[in-house]
């Protein structure tokens, strides 16, 4: 049998045998885990189950359009220190005082072992992927103004979040752990609703259930409400001190599940059309 | 045997390679998959397949390649129960024992019986040990033991099969959907970008340059931002053979519209072959000549046409009367045309490519490069799209 630790998903966090087995081979083979999914089921909470239950330090890097793959490794603050020379302040010979590690960075320099989730990877440029390849495989990268190497004495684990909004490119993908977090079904939904929100009431349960469910499968909405909206619904019906959910009136506070008013309109035109139907 | 099942994943046109290979047996050989054809299942798959779209593929190949597995399972399945059949007399258990096989739980206990499998080798009445009848074991028919698990359910090979037989994945294929999503995202591969506007962004390295020549003497430098500069024009056959492609020419259109990526985007309609005008309705209405047209376009756009290039012979070779058609000039003269003008465009028709041959389908493939109008066909064609200018 092996040694290391198996992941088992935390009190907060469910997981399912699939995730378990994509989470324990990244770990095993020290490879990067990269999830896809629908927005909203738990990709970027997967990292923090697993910084907890590991435990060791998380560090996130939220990706954005204009990110580039050397800021993740370090920064030159060039501009500082041609400030700095004009005006005299602090030692300017010193070129390490201007460089800032990021996030890919820090993750390597850590004595230990680190979690680093590389969140939304699909928001930067095509090629931002390609660009870190070398540095996943030998967690290691020089930095050049000053010629220090930077090794990991224990690989990070690294964790990659994607939306499907863009295809990875072929040659990140073979190096990656991949799983793609199927939509919860019902049994799981209600587990995992009994995580955030115990010891609700089981009719209400079953009606806020019965209610997402008809809303995600109904036709032409633009964005169909996902766990985190139903999480936050639920919330707010609590809050609100709803105890039941008629499922044949307007459901309250419907702006939780939907977010665009299309959305909310094809909801009311349903509704409408579904009454003319009975009478 | 998994060497065997990689090969029926690339028969199956999963991308699995030596380095997946390598990967799958240092997991097993690491017991990842805890010794069983579930656990393999998940682990091969976190491994083996690298995007949504080939799980559907996968569970298909796993299906074919491991159905002979879980049918043996079966068997063994059946000479168990065969074993279990007519228990032994049983025996009283005294308090500590129970108590010492209530600390055994549900997962250990399946875990523990599949090891137990197969290690044992023939029916075992009475003991503690082995799967039979009458004895403490947690495993077997009629035993004492209150932790225990009955054989009779279904064996973790079976549900491994099941639930690839299940293939949930079937809708994330992309060699057959499209959907709106899907085509935006595709049609976002062709941005491009150039600088132009006002000087809002700080140029660092013109910056460090004049300073240097400056002297020392701290002289910013600024620039445009980068801003997209792509325009296409899309032309769409509408009306007649087109019509059962009505669905799919909508999600096309409309995720076209989506796409903010775009400088420009030009939408026109025609139908079966272009003579002379495009329409910026689908009503017809409100000709604009191609002449003027290509006067206005620059050789840059970016030309899309789709439809299914099917059509009489005389509709492409000759010049019929109907519509806003300029005498003289046939269909052919006017998508060369075209063609000629714009330095890249494709052709996108939702006709599968196994009925190209031998129609108008193929006078206009000699024309225009022809791509299927699938999710793989609009990558090929972007591909083709964004290739440098092929002539000046």
């Amino acid at each position: 049998m092996s040694t290391f630790l198996r992941f088992r998903g935390t009190e907060r966090y469910l997981t399912n045998e699939a995730l378990e087995a994509s989470v324990n081979s990244a770990l095993a083979l020290e490879r990067p885990l990269l999830v896809r999914g629908e927005p909203g089921t738990g990709k970027t909470l997967l990292a923090e189950a697993i910084a907890e239950a590991l435990p060791a330090r998380l560090i996130s890097w939220n990706v954005k359009s204009t990110t580039r793959a050397q800021d993740g490794l370090y920064v030159y603050d060039t501009v500082q220190r041609l400030y700095d020379s004009r005006f005299g302040d602090g030692d300017i010979r010193d070129i390490r005082r201007y460089i800032k590690l990021g996030p890919l960075g820090q993750a390597i320099s850590a004595g230990e072992r680190t979690v680093l989730l590389i969140d939304e990877i699909d928001k930067a440029d095509l090629e931002f992927p390609n660009d870190l390849l070398h540095e996943l495989d030998r967690m290691h990268f020089t930095i050049t103004e000053t010629g220090d190497e930077v090794t990991a004495k224990t690989r990070p684990m690294v964790i990659i979040t994607s939306n499907n909004e863009k295809e990875l490119p072929d040659a990140f993908l073979r190096r990656c752990v991949f799983h793609f977090i199927d939509f919860p079904d019902r049994e799981f939904m209600k587990r995992v609703i009994g995580v955030h929100h115990p010891g609700l009431d089981d009719g209400l349960v079953e009606q806020t259930l019965q209610a997402f469910f008809d809303l995600r499968t109904m036709r032409g909405l633009r964005k169909r409400p996902s766990t985190s909206e139903l999480i936050d619904w639920i919330a707010v019906l609590k809050k609100a001190g709803i105890g039941a959910v008629k499922l044949e009136q307007s459901l309250p506070f419907l702006g939780t599940l939907l977010k665009k008013e299309q959305d909310v309109a094809a909801y009311a035109d349903k509704l409408a059309g579904g009454r003319k139907y009975r009478a | 045997m998994f060497i065997d099942f990689i090969y029926e994943l690339r028969k199956n046109k999963v991308p699995v390679g030596m380095q997946e290979a390598v990967a799958l047996a240092r997991a097993l050989s690491l017991d990842l998959h805890d010794s069983s054809l579930e656990g393999f299942y998940y682990t091969a798959r976190s491994i083996l397949v690298h995007r949504e779209s080939h799980l559907d593929a996968f569970d298909v190949a796993f299906a074919a390649h491991f159905r002979g597995i879980a049918i043996e399972a079966k068997k063994l399945h059946e000479e168990l129960l065969e074993w279990l059949r007519d228990p032994v007399q049983r025996r009283e258990l005294t308090d500590e024992e129970r108590a010492m096989l209530k600390a055994l739980d549900l997962d250990e206990v399946e875990r523990l019986l599949e090891e137990r499998l197969r290690e044992q080798k023939e029916r075992h009445d009475g003991g503690n040990r082995w799967v039979g009848t009458g004895g403490t074991s947690p495993f077997g028919r009629a035993g004492t033991n209150p932790g225990g698990v009955r054989i009779g359910a279904s064996s973790g090979g079976r549900s491994a099969i099941k639930t690839a037989d299940a293939r949930a994945y079937k809708g994330y294929r992309s060699d057959i959907t499209l959907d709106v999503r899907q085509i935006e995202l595709a049609l976002r591969k062709l941005r491009a970008f150039s600088r132009e506007g006002a000087l809002e962004e700080l140029d660092l390295e013109g910056t460090i340059d004049h300073t240097a020549r400056n002297g020392g003497e701290l002289e910013v430098v600024t620039r445009p931002p980068r801003r997209p500069n792509t325009r296409v024009i899309l032309m769409m056959d509408v009306g007649g053979s087109m019509d059962p492609y009505a669905q799919t020419m909508s999600q096309l259109f409309s995720a076209a519209k989506r796409s903010t990526h775009w400088k420009e985007l030009r939408i026109y309609y025609f139908h079966n072959c272009i003579y002379g005008a495009v329409y910026p309705t689908e009503q017809f209405r409100d000709p604009v000549k191609i002449t003027d047209l290509v006067a206005d376009c620059g050789k840059h756009y970016k030309l899309v046409m789709v439809g299914d290039a099917l059509m009489a012979p005389w509709e492409l070779l000759g010049a019929p009367s109907y519509g806003e058609s300029e005498k003289g000039a046939a269909g052919v003269a006017w998508l060369l045309h075209l063609r000629e003008h714009f330095e890249r465009s494709v052709w996108l028709n939702p006709e599968p490519p196994s009925v190209w041959g031998g129609s108008t389908i193929d006078t206009i493939r000699s024309i225009f490069p022809m791509f299927e109008l699938t999710l793989d066909g609009l990558a090929e064609a972007i591909a083709e799209l964004l290739r440098g200018a092929p002539r000046h």
